[in-house]
């Protein structure tokens, strides 16, 4: 039932959707670079197997480093890094936004009001400096993995308080009180009955996580204040301007990641666009219409 | 009475909470660290040198005083928060006889005037566009201009200024690749011009990540109440359509977007650190740069903390002007 559903809704977004179509085919194009990282004829920390500084060619498509490595290939490894990343620091993120987001908005009373301040206290803080400081002080200690980790602890605040606010919706309706009067406890009213309502908006957020986290990852790589030895999009931006790419003319060393860094945007972008227009009310009554 | 009690206490007790809060964290998180400061100082001045052992226990006790680091943990905090009450950031452990203060003092003009204006620029400019866009949705204009603005909305705001750098300054070289402005400060035409010239390329990179964003929330404010009654009302009492939207429909939508105004110009304080690194902009972001690289604990503390008390400052403010600005929020 649920899979009927969940393709029923896809095949729509794809027939009436043309920022989902554009999105889900630039989504499909990263995904196989992706997934091609697995077949790399070389590993991600080879050096010099290639000739160096070599631009674009047959041989290699996306040219070749100042360290011997084939551009197209340590691409693959940096997108999957950088995704890698990004993926765990949004389902840290979100899992500890949703369990903030019912615990406030089902609870209600003190503990909301106190859990919420703090919230509130902390959505102030900036966070880039944050995490600045917190890498500059981990320099050199710094994994993917912690990254991912620290990332995903400092994105859960705002999203929290929308998750709080649905859940505040949802108590008040009457399926809550039935839930309650046959003898549920809270913790499963909260899981079986008002998580699946949270889904839709759940995944529209991760694609603003995702594109936080990318933002981040990039920025901090760029700064030298992630782990520089692993091949991600910011550390292959980093590379290349520690080598001074452009003033000698390298230019395919920089022009790789950022066209791929744009280009898993703009396509989680889209399809986040076409997501959170589907599942507004409003324009699905407009689709509706229009489909007589 | 109750106005204060009420509605200003309130929202002050939690501006405090924000700020106190902010500032343990800020206290706490060096202190995890496994970097020893005044180690690594002493390493610093012990690499090309010998230096007599007693001498340098002298200097340990003097740089754990100067640092502050002296006593327990708790003792440090509350001696902490002594010198930060009375306006005191410390001395900066990097660029030594100056203090943080100093050091944030020469930056945080050329950071006040580069992001405000900027900030100021996108905001008109996303406002306007993006309420004509969202009046009127279906004319080329509109639909170029969000198609256009939603590919440049989610670019890392690093690869956007990146590639502005890159494009402006080394293939087209009409703007200077770094600096803020040439020659000595005065009053001149000289020296204000060559402010604008060097700042251009900065602003406008801040401008069109911004006003991206602005465009499209202001759009879909607009799209939204659009619909409402009122406005068919308008139209059809026939009132010119530009008093429509400008006097009413963007009235309405005004108050989340000021909020976000209020809000941005407050993370002024915490300096635009990329777009100041990637345009060597001498403002607060290249400041903290440059205290990350050198771990100057105290001036990144220095800077995280105003950034914080900026932006909670911001919104305490732009809470307790709601009620003006919308006669709707009544003050509970």
């Amino acid at each position: 039932m649920a899979n009927d559903v969940l393709r029923a809704t896809i095949r729509d977004l794809f027939r009436f959707s043309l920022s989902f179509r554009f999105g889900s085919i630039i989504l499909m194009i990263v995904g196989i670079l992706l997934l091609l990282s697995f077949f790399s004829p070389f590993e991600s920390d080879d050096r010099r197997v290639v000739p160096r500084n070599k631009p674009p060619s047959q041989e290699f498509i996306l040219g070749t480093t100042g360290s011997g490595q084939d551009g197209f290939w340590l691409l693959t490894f940096a997108i999957r890094n950088t995704l890698m990343v990004s993926g765990v620091a949004v389902l840290i993120g979100r899992s500890i936004a949703v369990m903030v987001g019912m615990l406030t908005g089902y609870l209600g009373g003190k503990t909301d009001r106190v859990i919420s301040s703090i919230v509130d206290s902390i959505i102030v803080i900036p966070r880039l400096p944050l995490l600045i400081l917190i890498a500059a002080i981990m320099q050199g200690e710094m994994t993917v993995l912690s990254l991912a980790l620290l990332l995903g602890i400092l994105d859960w605040a705002h999203p929290s308080k929308r998750y709080r606010a649905m859940i505040l919706s949802l108590r008040e309706r009457d399926f809550t009180h039935t839930a309650i009067f046959s003898g549920m406890n809270a913790l499963k009213v909260v899981v079986q009955e008002h998580l699946p309502f949270l889904i839709p908006l759940l995944l529209a957020d991760a694609v603003a996580g995702f594109l936080w986290a990318i933002g981040v990852e990039v920025t901090l790589s760029v700064l030298g204040l992630s782990d520089l030895g692993t091949p991600s999009i910011g550390t292959l931006i980093f590379w290349g301007n520690y080598h001074h790419a452009l003033l000698r003319r390298r230019v395919w060393i920089l022009a790789a990641p950022i066209a791929a860094s744009v280009l898993m945007v703009v396509g989680f972008y889209l399809v986040s666009l076409s997501l959170s227009e589907y599942l507004d009310p409003r324009t699905r009554l407009s689709r509706l219409t229009m489909e007589e | 009475m109750t106005l204060l009690k009420e509605f200003i206490l309130p929202r002050f007790a939690q501006w405090l909470i924000v700020i106190f809060v902010g500032v343990t964290i800020t206290f706490i998180i060096p202190r995890l660290s496994p970097v020893n400061p005044v180690t690594e100082t002493l390493a610093r001045m012990q690499m090309y040198q010998n230096i007599d052992p007693e001498a340098v226990q002298a200097m340990r006790a003097t740089l754990l005083d100067l640092y502050g680091l002296e006593g327990s943990v708790l003792e440090q905090y509350v001696n902490f928060w002594k010198r930060v009450l009375k306006g005191d950031l410390g001395p900066s452990l990097a660029s030594f006889p100056l203090s943080v203060n100093q050091l944030i003092g020469v930056s945080i003009g050329w950071t006040i005037g580069l992001l405000g204006t900027s900030i100021l620029i996108a905001w008109t400019l996303g406002m306007t566009l993006g309420s004509l866009a969202g009046y009127y949705p279906n004319r080329w204009w509109s639909e170029g201009l969000e198609k256009s603005l939603i590919t440049v909305y989610p670019v890392p705001y690093y690869i956007l200024a990146f590639v502005l750098l890159m494009a402006f300054t080394f293939y087209l070289p009409i703007f200077p690749l770094i600096g803020g402005a040439r020659g000595t400060a005065a009053f001149t035409w000289e020296y204000i011009s060559s402010v604008l010239y060097h700042g251009f390329l900065p602003a406008l990179s801040i401008v069109i990540g911004a006003t991206a964003h602005r465009f499209i929330m202001a759009k879909a404010l607009t799209t939204t109440e659009k619909s409402s009654d009122y406005v068919q009302y308008a139209q059809m009492a026939a009132l010119p359509q530009r008093k429509i939207l400008f006097y009413y429909v963007t009235r309405n939508t005004l108050l989340p977007q000021v909020t976000d105004l209020s809000l941005s110009l407050g993370a002024l304080f915490g300096g635009a650190l990329i777009a100041e690194f990637v345009f060597g902009y001498p403002g607060i972001g290249t400041t903290m740069y440059t205290a990350i690289n050198n771990g100057d604990y105290n001036a990144i503390m220095g800077i995280t903390l105003l950034s914080i008390v900026g932006i909670a400052t911001a919104s305490l403010l732009i809470d307790l002007i709601y009620p003006l600005i919308d006669p709707r929020v009544r003050y509970r």
